[in-house]
């Protein structure tokens, strides 16, 4: 059994060392006897829809990531619908989370998304919403409901349609837009679209989110796996995810 | 300088005689705040008596070091520079020094985002911009935008002020601008012996600056420093005038290098460990060749430049040598784990370290860039780690997931108890190697004060 990932722009979208995430994916598995595979489509890239178990993308500089938006709308947005469309595990943080809803407003400018979410992003007056972050999800695994523990570092607010459900309800922090209490967006035909503002490493923060996320990955072209096997006692994953979740609590 | 301002930084300055008799802390910044509070052109009337001559020295990493540097430069050649040597950088730290000490110029190294004001206020003569990299984005926010701010910031630099420029950083040498060519120096090194091998991961300039097409670069030496084109729109790598054309690493002790000046070929011996600090030493050269001052007694001063505050320095403990080294930021940890690990293959070159993860506002609140840091580098290179600071635990899960086996991972979060243990662990004739983030450095300082190893920090 392998597990298949495929990383967008992961040179440009890395800005907050998003590859924390893909190197914690591909431990995981290789402890677990998983096979791993990455891939990656950059840019003027397009990829299989039917090639991959999940889909990850990242955050970048504004800059880079109104260039972004134009490419991936000219070489990847059809492929993404498609993999979405199919049940294939998407998570996208950050700049990749306000680049797959509809658009997003930047000094004026309104960029298109892909529309995979049903969200919209502005630039409102006000700071910049950052610092540590918790937030309670309605995801659940053997042990029981998952809370998140991350950082977020964003200049946009994000308002939800009806098609988007919240991720989660902000325990500490800012979340979507600093008013409404919620984090992130689930769509996707089985919820499996999922964004955040958690940035960057959130997934070394959050294993039992990782796991949950390989599972529902690999569920999909093997329906008949029960739960992954330990990776080990992950003692320390434990202590690391407890470290910033109390971070969050100040 | 008109009576009463005399007189309010009179005031200023016995407030920090005050502070420190009653050893409440560094007093690097108190007289400072206090007289900047008081008369808000405070920096600019201060930095008139100066007499025009005022270096500003920048960059993400290596502010310190190349301050440092330059002043030794300068007092070779017979100056007394005023200078924040503490390494406090914002504009009280730079009020601060300006107020306690007595000199014929003025060196001040300054905070990335605090420049363009600073900068506004006492009109330098010399600026010289080191490297950006990507460091503390909760905090600075997006590089781009310290790039822009400080392309503004030359664009109204007075006429005649001198430029001293990192070659092969494209973001540095973007701000040159319009700026005519007698006005600026670059520094960089031609050797390409000492390429990044493999991927590099931290990597902040991919796109031109001018066309936004992708650099392409045929070497790069850390991070995205190296020699890059934009094939778009054929901008480059600009042809320095200050260049090393030959770096010899010799571990620890330091590195030689053959530097072509325009005065001529010089021999630059710097007495700091890694590629980063021959780019510091090559940045002190350009401002000191800048400023007029000839090569070779530049260099002579560079080559005497010692450790400064946290920087490679190296400390006896009972029969045991603790050696620091601060990390606060991928490329910078990067080659700080470079110089460790550089040589020999497949062997146990660091037996103990000690790394001190802190997440306090001067750090960063946010620690995500040990993700981007290539602590792969250190897998079956290292005895045992203990890990250290608010985030200690994370730390160690980063080291984890770099491939390092778990049972020589230990956390100890306090820096007091955690050193004991982790010198507890040192053989005797053995060096422990201490790598902190900037707020654990200043706790460890403190600690090791207090026990009368090293000296506080603001003597």
């Amino acid at each position: 059994m392998d597990f298949r990932l495929l990383a967008l722009y992961p040179r440009q979208m890395n800005i907050y060392a998003d590859r924390g995430n893909l190197i914690f994916l591909q431990r995981r598995c290789e402890w677990r006897g998983i096979g791993f595979r990455l891939a990656s489509a950059a840019h003027g890239e397009s990829f299989d829809p039917a090639g991959h178990d999940m889909i990850y993308i990242g955050g970048g500089q504004d800059r880079d990531q109104i260039e972004i938006a134009a490419d991936m709308a000219r070489t990847k947005r059809d492929a993404l619908a498609e993999a979405a469309a199919a049940g294939v595990q998407v998570l996208a943080v950050c700049g990749g989370y306000q680049l797959l809803g509809h658009s997003y407003s930047l000094d004026g400018r309104k960029v298109e998304g892909v529309g995979l979410l049903d969200i919209e992003t502005v630039r409102e007056s006000g700071p910049r919403l950052i610092g540590n972050i918790a937030i309670e999800t309605a995801l659940r695994d053997a042990e029981g409901p998952l809370e998140l523990a991350g950082f977020e570092n964003h200049g946009g607010r994000t308002y939800l349609g009806d098609r988007a459900t919240p991720l989660g309800k902000v325990v500490n922090g800012f979340g979507n837009n600093g008013n409404e209490g919620h984090e992130g967006a689930i769509g996707g035909p089985d919820g499996n679209v999922i964004g955040t503002y958690l940035h960057g490493p959130l997934l070394p923060k959050n294993h039992r989110f990782a796991d949950l996320l390989i599972e529902r990955a690999l569920r999909r072209r093997h329906p008949g796996i029960g739960s992954l096997e330990p990776a080990g006692d992950d003692d320390l994953e434990r202590a690391a995810h407890e470290t910033a979740l109390r971070a969050a609590r100040g | 300088m008109d009576l009463l301002f005399k007189a309010k930084a009179g005031i200023a300055r016995a407030i920090g005689v005050a502070s420190r008799a009653s050893g409440r802390g560094g007093g690097t910044t108190l007289p400072g705040r206090v007289l900047l509070r008081l008369d808000g052109e405070a920096l600019a009337k201060l930095g008139r008596e100066l007499d025009g001559k005022v270096t500003l020295v920048s960059a993400s990493n290596g502010k310190t070091t190349t301050s440092s540097m330059i002043a030794n430069a300068l007092r070779a050649a017979g100056h007394t520079p005023v200078h924040n040597h503490a390494g406090s950088n914002m504009a009280w730290g730079v009020a601060t020094a300006m107020i306690e000490s007595r000199g014929d110029c003025g060196l001040f190294e300054v905070d990335e985002a605090w420049l363009p004001k600073v900068a506004a206020a006492v009109r330098p003569s010399t600026v010289c911009l080191g490297n950006l990299f990507r460091d503390q984005l909760d905090r600075y926010g997006e590089l781009d935008r310290i790039v822009d701010e400080w392309s503004a910031m030359v664009d109204r630099l007075d006429p005649g002020c001198s430029l001293v420029l990192n070659a092969d950083d494209p973001l540095v040498a973007s701000v040159a601008g319009e700026r005519p060519a007698r006005d600026i120096v670059f520094f960089g090194i031609d050797d390409t012996s000492h390429a990044v091998e493999g991927e590099v991961h931290a990597s902040d300039a991919d796109l031109c600056r001018r066309c936004g097409g992708t650099l392409e670069y045929s070497v790069r030496l850390m991070g995205h420093i190296g020699h890059y084109r934009c094939p778009g729109c054929g901008w480059e790598r600009p042809q320095p005038q200050v260049r090393a054309t030959r770096v010899e690493m010799r571990g620890m002790d330091g590195t030689v290098a053959t530097v072509q000046t325009p005065e001529g070929e010089i021999r630059l011996e710097v007495p700091l460990p890694g590629l980063y600090n021959v780019y510091n030493a090559l940045a002190a050269l350009a401002v000191a060749i800048a400023n007029r001052i000839d090569p070779q007694t530049a260099a002579g001063g560079i080559g005497s430049t010692g450790a400064v505050f946290g920087r490679v320095e190296v400390i006896a403990i009972d029969d045991r040598e603790l050696a620091i080294l601060l990390i606060k930021n991928p490329v910078g940890a990067n080659e700080v784990i470079r110089t460790l690990v550089d040589g020999e293959a497949d062997k146990v070159t660091i037996p103990h370290l000690w790394i001190a993860l802190n997440d306090r506002i001067a750090d960063g609140r946010d620690i995500s860039w040990v993700w981007d840091a290539d602590f792969e580098r250190l897998a079956g290179k290292v005895g045992r780690v203990t890990c250290a600071g608010t985030r200690a635990a994370e730390m160690a899960l980063r080291l984890k997931y770099a491939g390092i086996d778990e049972d020589r991972l230990h956390v100890v979060g306090p820096v007091d108890e955690s050193l004991d243990a982790a010198l507890a662990a040192t053989g005797e004739g053995e060096r422990l190697f201490a790598l902190p983030t900037y707020t654990a450095l200043l706790e460890l300082r403190t600690l090791l004060a207090k026990r009368g190893l090293a000296k506080d920090y603001w003597e």
